[in-house]
C-alpha cells in the first residue's frame, strides 16, 4: 500500500470542474468512431482482396458506426440544434473541431460507400467513396484520444502520448471483432489480424499509462479500475481464442468476436470514467503539481 | 493560431488586434486578499449588473461561505478559510469593520474569480469560436454562438466555467466586456468597500501588487505571495492575478497550472503516429495467408 499523500485543500473540494460530458454519450461515441474508422479500412481491403461478404458487413458498420455516433455526439450538445456551429470555424487547437471536419466528411462518404454496396447502383463512385472513408478513418479512430487528452484532467492529459495508441488499438480490435462476429471465417482472416494487432497494440499503450503512478491512480481503483481489469481479461481471452481456434470454428470465432467489441466498449467506458474521478478528487491535482513545482526548485 | 504558451506581452497582438497602438492596453485584476473582509459585495454587484441567474442556497458549513464555487451562475466567489492560530496576529492595515472577532483563529477571505489566462485553454479548445479573445485582452463567451459542447469545462485548469443546466450553454466572467467599453470599472471592483479588488492596466496592477507584496513583507506578514502575475508561468500569466497569505490551495486554487494545449503539438503528432499505425495494421492485415 502506498501511504495516502498529505496536500492542503479548499474543504476537500474539487479544484477542477467535472466534465459536463454524458455517459453513455461521450464513451459511447468514443467507441463507435473507432470502429467505423477501422472498419472503412477493412472494407477497402476486403474490396481490393476480394471478400465480399467482409466488404459488406465492414462497410455497413463504417456507415452504421458513423451515424450512431454522430447521434451521440450531437445529443450531447447543451444546445443540439446548434451543432452545425461546429463547422463554422477550424481550429487546430481544438481537437473538437478538427474532430468535426473528420467526422462529417466520414459519414458522408462511408454513408455513400455502404449505400451503393446496398443498392448495388454506382458501384465505381461507391468504390471512390470507400476509399475516402479508409483515409479518414484512422483520424477518426485516434483524434479522440486528442479531444479527452487536451483538457486539464490529469488522467488524461498526462496519458496524451498513449492514449492515441491505446484508442487505435482498441478501434481496430472493435472492428475486427464485429467483422469475426458476422463473417463467416474463409473470408475473416483479415479480420482476425486487425483484431489481434490491435489488441496487441492496445494492452501496451494502456498498461504504459496504468504504470504512471498517482495520476493514473484512477485507472487502477474503484469502477473504472474495474471496467479496465474487465478489458484487459475479455482482450486476453479473446486473442487466445482467435490465435487457437479462429480459424477453424466459426462459433468460437463469433465468440471471439464478441468479446473483442466488449473489450473496446469496457476500455471506452473505463478511461472516460477514470476522467471524472481524477477531476473529482482535488489530489490527484494538487499533489502532481506540488512535485513538479519542487523538481523545478531542486534545479 | 495565436501562440499556445510562454511568455506573450502583447495578448491582443497575438490574437489579431494589431500592433500595442491600435488596441487598448490589456485590462484586469489584482485581488488582494490581505484587505478582503468577506462581505461578498462583488458576488452581489456581478448578479445585479450581469443579471447572473439565482443558482440555488445550501447551508455548506464551509465556513460564512454557502456560495461554494465558481460556475455557470457564480463570476464572484468569496472563499472562507478559518484556520487555527499558529502565529501572532499581525495588522494588515484593514479597515477597522474587520471579520468577527474570532479569537485562535486566523481568516483568510479571497475573491475568485475567473483568471482571464494569457494563454486560455477554454478558448484555444471552443470548437465553435463562441469564446474570444476581446480588445482588452479578456476572455469572453458569445452566448448566441455557444452550442454547449462543455469542452471548455474540463480544459480550464483552475475549474471556473461551467455549463448552465436549464440552458446548455457555457458561462463565465466577462471582466464586465460591457462595462469596459463604456469606459468604466467591473461592477465587483466597483462595489468593493475595501479595494481588495483593483481593476486596472495589467501592466500596472503588476508593478502596484508588487510593491504592495514588498510593503507586507517588511511588516513581517512573510506568507504574503502572489499568484498568477508571473508572465512567465504555465499559463502565461493571469489577467486577474491575487496576492493571497497562504498556500494557494487553501484557497481552492491550483498550485502550478500548466495549459494544456502547452502539449498539443505532441498530442498530434501522437495521434498522427498511431493513425499511420492503423493504416499499417490494416494493410499488413491483408497480407500473408488467405483464409
Ligand atoms: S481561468 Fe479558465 S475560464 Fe478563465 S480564461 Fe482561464 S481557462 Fe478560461
Amino acid at each position: 500500500m502506498v501511504p495516502e499523500p498529505e496536500f492542503e485543500s479548499y474543504y476537500g473540494r474539487p479544484i477542477l470542474k467535472q466534465p459536463t460530458w454524458k455517459t453513455p454519450d461521450v464513451p459511447l461515441y468514443l467507441f463507435l468512431g473507432g470502429l467505423a474508422g477501422c472498419s472503412a479500412l477493412l472494407a477497402e481491403g476486403a474490396a481490393a482482396t476480394g471478400r465480399p461478404d467482409l466488404e459488406r458487413v465492414a462497410r455497413l458498420t463504417a456507415a452504421g458506426g458513423a451515424a450512431a455516433g454522430t447521434v451521440a455526439l450531437v445529443h450531447d450538445l447543451g444546445r443540439p440544434e446548434r451543432f452545425l456551429n461546429m463547422l463554422r470555424v477550424f481550429k487546430p487547437t481544438s481537437p473538437l473541431s478538427v474532430g468535426s471536419f473528420i467526422l462529417a466528411p466520414f459519414s458522408a462518404l462511408s454513408g455513400a460507400a455502404a449505400a451503393t454496396e446496398v443498392t448495388g447502383r454506382f458501384p465505381r463512385l461507391g468504390r471512390l467513396a470507400g476509399v475516402g472513408a479508409a483515409a479518414f478513418g484512422p483520424p477518426l479512430a485516434t483524434y479522440t484520444a486528442a479531444l479527452l487528452a487536451n483538457t486539464a484532467i490529469p488522467a488524461w492529459h498526462e496519458a496524451h502520448r498513449e492514449l492515441p495508441f491505446v484508442f487505435g488499438g482498441s478501434g481496430a480490435q472493435a472492428a475486427g471483432g464485429l467483422a469475426m462476429l458476422l463473417v463467416p471465417c474463409d473470408q475473416a482472416a483479415p479480420a482476425r489480424r486487425m483484431a489481434l494487432a490491435g489488441a496487441a497494440v492496445e494492452v501496451v499503450a494502456a498498461e504504459t499509462i496504468l504504470k504512471k503512478g498517482l495520476v493514473a491512480e484512477p485507472y487502477r481503483i474503484g469502477r473504472p479500475g474495474r471496467l479496465m481489469k474487465v478489458a484487459r481479461n475479455a482482450t486476453t481471452v479473446a486473442s487466445a481464442i482467435t490465435v487457437l481456434a479462429g480459424r477453424r470454428s466459426r462459433l468460437l470465432s463469433a465468440v471471439a468476436g464478441a468479446t473483442y467489441v466488449g473489450a473496446s466498449l469496457a476500455t471506452r467506458f473505463g478511461i472516460f470514467e477514470a476522467g471524472l474521478e481524477s477531476a473529482r478528487d482535488p489530489k490527484y491535482v494538487v499533489v502532481p503539481q506540488r512535485e513538479r513545482m519542487r523538481a523545478r526548485a531542486a534545479h | 493560431m495565436g501562440s499556445l504558451w510562454g511568455r506573450l506581452d502583447d495578448v491582443q497582438g497575438d490574437a489579431g488586434y494589431g500592433s500595442p497602438s491600435e488596441h487598448p492596453p490589456r485590462m484586469g485584476f489584482f485581488t488582494d486578499t490581505s484587505v478582503c473582509i468577506g462581505c461578498k459585495a462583488c458576488e452581489v454587484a456581478c448578479k445585479e449588473w450581469n443579471s447572473v441567474p439565482e443558482d440555488g442556497y445550501l447551508l455548506t458549513g464551509m465556513s460564512y461561505d454557502n456560495t461554494q464555487e465558481l460556475g455557470a451562475s457564480t463570476w464572484r466567489h468569496v472563499a472562507f478559510v478559518e484556520k487555527p492560530l499558529d502565529v501572532p496576529a499581525v495588522d494588515l492595515g484593514m479597515p477597522a469593520m474587520g471579520a468577527p472577532d474570532t479569537e485562535g483563529v486566523t481568516w483568510l477571505m479571497s475573491s475568485d474569480v475567473c483568471k482571464h489566462c494569457t494563454h486560455a485553454a477554454c478558448l484555444d479548445v471552443c470548437p465553435t469560436g463562441a469564446l474570444f479573445r476581446t480588445e482588452f485582452g479578456t476572455v469572453v463567451v458569445q452566448p448566441d454562438v455557444c452550442n454547449g459542447c462543455g469542452y471548455c469545462v474540463p480544459a480550464c485548469p483552475y475549474g471556473v466555467i461551467d455549463l448552465r443546466k436549464d440552458d446548455g450553454r457555457a458561462f463565465k466572467c466577462t471582466l464586465c466586456y460591457d462595462r469596459l467599453k463604456e469606459g468604466q470599472t467591473p461592477a465587483c471592483a466597483q462595489a468593493c468597500p475595501t479595494e481588495s479588488i483593483q481593476f486596472g492596466e495589467l501592466t500596472e496592477l503588476r508593478e502596484r501588487a508588487a510593491r504592495r507584496v514588498e510593503e507586507l513583507h517588511d511588516r513581517g506578514v512573510d506568507v504574503a505571495r502572489l499568484y498568477g502575475a508571473d508572465p512567465d508561468d504555465g499559463v502565461g500569466g493571469d489577467g486577474a492575478f491575487f496576492l493571497l497569505l497562504d498556500e494557494p490551495e487553501v484557497y481552492g486554487l491550483p498550485p502550478d497550472p500548466i495549459v494544456t494545449t502547452r502539449d498539443l503539438g505532441s498530442m498530434w503528432r501522437h495521434v498522427g503516429a498511431a493513425a499511420a499505425t492503423l493504416v499499417g495494421l490494416g494493410v499488413a492485415s491483408f497480407l500473408g495467408r488467405r483464409r
